[in-house]
């Protein structure tokens, strides 16, 4: 979706206010949301790209002004509200209300490091072979889905070419809605900044971006 | 500048929700009417055209952007104009008074003026001696630019392909007007978009977008 | 340092900055805000008040949508005032003593049964002042500036408004100072009526493109 999150190449949200020596966290609380996120049950088939998906319907003056932790409460409470596995209720009170389920099969201590390192490998097998080769010309697709994607407005309708093959990746926009992994072959593409920003960009500036091959044209 | 006023093709902002005509009341509280008028009618520092004004507001913070209503946006851009051109400091901003034995004008506009103000304020078309470059009904390409200070050709539109609709000769330019380096007018041409150029092959085929567009916005297609 | 002067400059002009920091300065109460606006623009002469007064009672008692409706109705009626207000607006207008601030170049678009227009500005809020009066709070929001340009029929289901999928919409986006004026379709069963029954009947999302006009 075109929302707030696509935030590549605005002007207007201020300076990067790098912190020198940075803690994990900024208070407690961040790092218990960013534990129960880590570890909690999610609904059956709950993905990555979902989880990015439900971040990007945060109301946008949100999305600006909540700390990152705080988003992702968000994104936890909307993850076990559309799964109905709590209740509004239940969200606003804080409490399982009275005789709701009890399930006993959360992730248990012991098994945090095994499931953190097996976690996230999105590289899938493909038989069919890359429609694209190194060095191509490719052209991204100009589409506006109203779903999850990973294809940034800003590139939208830019021509670049392949520099990398990572095989087969599920693909996000099907993989956030519920749709199945869908593996596609998945490129890194380069941009020359002028091709996104026009003759006053640097002229040798370049811009890399991971896409999958339904993002792709032959240019 | 890409600032989150260009909202054209944005997702996420919501319903409208509009209020059904006739229904809705003109000031939703009575500080709106206030604000309304204070603009229309105050002196705003030098410089401070309707294309400056635009691009203050543009300024205010993304998220203030969107939480803040239409005429609050006024008033903090108001302020921030004050500060902008020197007319007032952070300290009189954050009273809401003027410092003790701080300059005071007498040329603020009178209520016996507002019906010429309102009757021939805005008129912003200039005669041009050079001819315009496009002809209507021509293919033309607008450019890919992304500056940072204000511009009035929208992101959503920057890069396709259209055809001239309209051509309203020369118009006072706001990438240069803003920025107090003149009026330096321009052609001025409304184009047309299909949507499928705008929006890609699933868009509809017969919708288009038009937009006003200068010149320099502009190359032949 | 400068009121405007901030550690990045991510903008065009140097000193023109983002303004964060005086805003969390400002009581957070709009209404307050204004109040504190109005009385130092009052205290240093750079407003008085009774010129609030008058551009308030311009736009609450004058100028309205009231006015559009009846240019629109007079070209139902009129057919060479329809052809010259197609042809020039501004001109056409300015014959009339129509023209003012925020609408001094214009441009009237007609509906058909094969195109209906619609207009916005997805930058700011240009609308057809001296027509229309003060363009109702939906039009500047976010939501509409944000999808009528990519989603028109969408949002034309919000006000109630189905077309056909064969009739072409045009949006026409304000980015200059030019001002748009729909002339929306005269209705069915419309015929007898005189040119100020017809103005009645003529609504302002009509003349921006979101409503149609009907008898009742």
């Amino acid at each position: 979706m075109n929302s707030i999150h696509d935030l590549g190449g605005m002007h207007g949200l201020g300076a990067i206010a790098a912190e020198t020596n940075e803690p994990p966290f900024h208070e407690p609380w961040e790092g218990r949301a960013a534990g129960i996120l880590e570890v909690m049950t999610f609904p059956a088939g709950f993905t990555v790209d979902r989880f990015r998906y439900l971040r990007e319907t945060l109301r946008p003056d949100l999305y600006l002004t909540q700390s990152y932790y705080e988003q992702w409460l968000y994104i936890a409470e909307q993850a076990l509200l559309e799964a109905g596995m709590i209740a509004p209720d239940e969200l606003a009170a804080g409490r399982v209300a009275p005789g709701g389920d009890r399930r006993d099969d959360a992730m248990r201590a012991g098994t945090v490091w095994g499931f953190l390192h097996d976690r996230g490998n999105s590289a899938r097998d493909l038989p069919a072979a890359p429609r694209f080769a190194s060095g191509q010309q490719v052209r991204a697709r100009n589409v506006q889905p109203v779903g999850h994607t990973r294809l940034p407005r800003y590139a939208r309708g830019k021509t670049g070419h392949v520099i990398r093959l990572h095989g087969g990746h599920v693909l996000p926009d099907a993989s956030a809605h519920g749709g199945g992994e869908c593996p596609q072959h998945l490129y890194t593409v380069a941009f020359a900044a002028r091709e996104l920003w026009g003759e006053a960009a640097h002229a040798r500036d370049t811009i890399h971006l991971d896409l999958w091959e339904s993002y792709l044209e032959p240019a | 500048m890409n600032g989150i006023h260009d909202l054209g093709g944005m997702h996420g902002m919501g319903p409208i929700a509009p209020e059904k005509e006739g229904e809705e009341p003109l000031w939703h509280a009575p500080w709106e009417a206030r604000m309304f008028g204070m603009r229309r009618g105050g002196t705003l520092p030098p410089g401070y055209n309707i294309d400056r004004w635009r691009h203050v507001r543009e300024l205010i913070p993304p998220d203030l952007y969107l939480q803040r209503s239409y005429y609050d946006h006024w008033c903090m851009s108001y302020f921030a104009a004050l500060l902008d051109g020197g007319w007032a400091t952070e300290e009189e901003i954050a009273s809401g008074h003027a410092a003790p034995g701080s300059a005071k004008r007498n040329d603020a506009m009178r209520p016996d003026q507002v019906g010429q103000a309102q009757k021939t304020g805005g008129r912003f078309a200039r005669a041009l001696d050079t001819p315009p470059l496009f002809a209507i009904g021509q293919r033309v390409r607008t450019r890919n630019i992304n500056p940072t200070g204000h511009t009035r050709l929208p992101r959503y539109v920057r890069g396709k392909v259209g055809i001239v609709q309209l051509h309203h000769g020369g118009h006072v330019f706001p990438d240069s007007n803003a920025h107090k380096a003149g009026e330096a007018p321009q052609h001025l041409y409304t184009v047309a978009f299909p949507f499928r150029e705008l929006w890609g092959p699933d868009a509809s085929a017969v919708d288009e977008a038009c937009a006003d567009l200068w010149e320099s916005y502009l190359e032949p297609a | 340092m400068s009121p405007h002067d901030h550690h990045h400059h991510d903008h065009g002009e140097p000193g023109l900055g983002e303004h964060h920091h005086i805003h969390s300065k400002l009581p957070s109460d709009p209404a307050l805000r204004v109040k504190a606006l109005e009385s130092l623009l009052t205290e240093k002469g750079l407003v008085d008040p009774a010129t609030i007064d008058a551009w308030v009672e311009t736009y609450e008692s004058k100028i309205g949508p009231r006015i559009g409706a009846r240019v629109v109705a007079r070209a139902w009626v009129d057919s060479e005032f329809k052809r010259r207000l197609l042809a020039d607006a501004t001109k056409t207008l300015d014959e009339i003593d129509l023209l003012g601030n925020q609408g001094q170049h214009m441009v009237a678009v007609e509906n058909t049964p094969q195109l209906h227009n619609m207009v916005v500005c997805t930058l700011c809020s240009c609308y057809p002042l001296p027509l229309l009066g003060l363009p109702p709070s939906w039009y500047k929001s976010a939501p509409y500036r944000s999808r009528v340009v990519i989603d028109p029929r969408g949002v034309l289901k919000e006000f109630g408004v189905e077309l056909p999928a064969e009739t072409k919409i045009r949006v026409w986006d304000s980015t200059a100072e030019v001002r748009y004026l729909v002339v929306p379709q005269r209705p069915n069963g419309s015929d007898g009526m005189s040119e100020e029954q017809l103005a009645a009947l003529v609504t302002r999302d009509s003349m921006i493109g979101t409503g149609l006009v009907s008898l009742t």
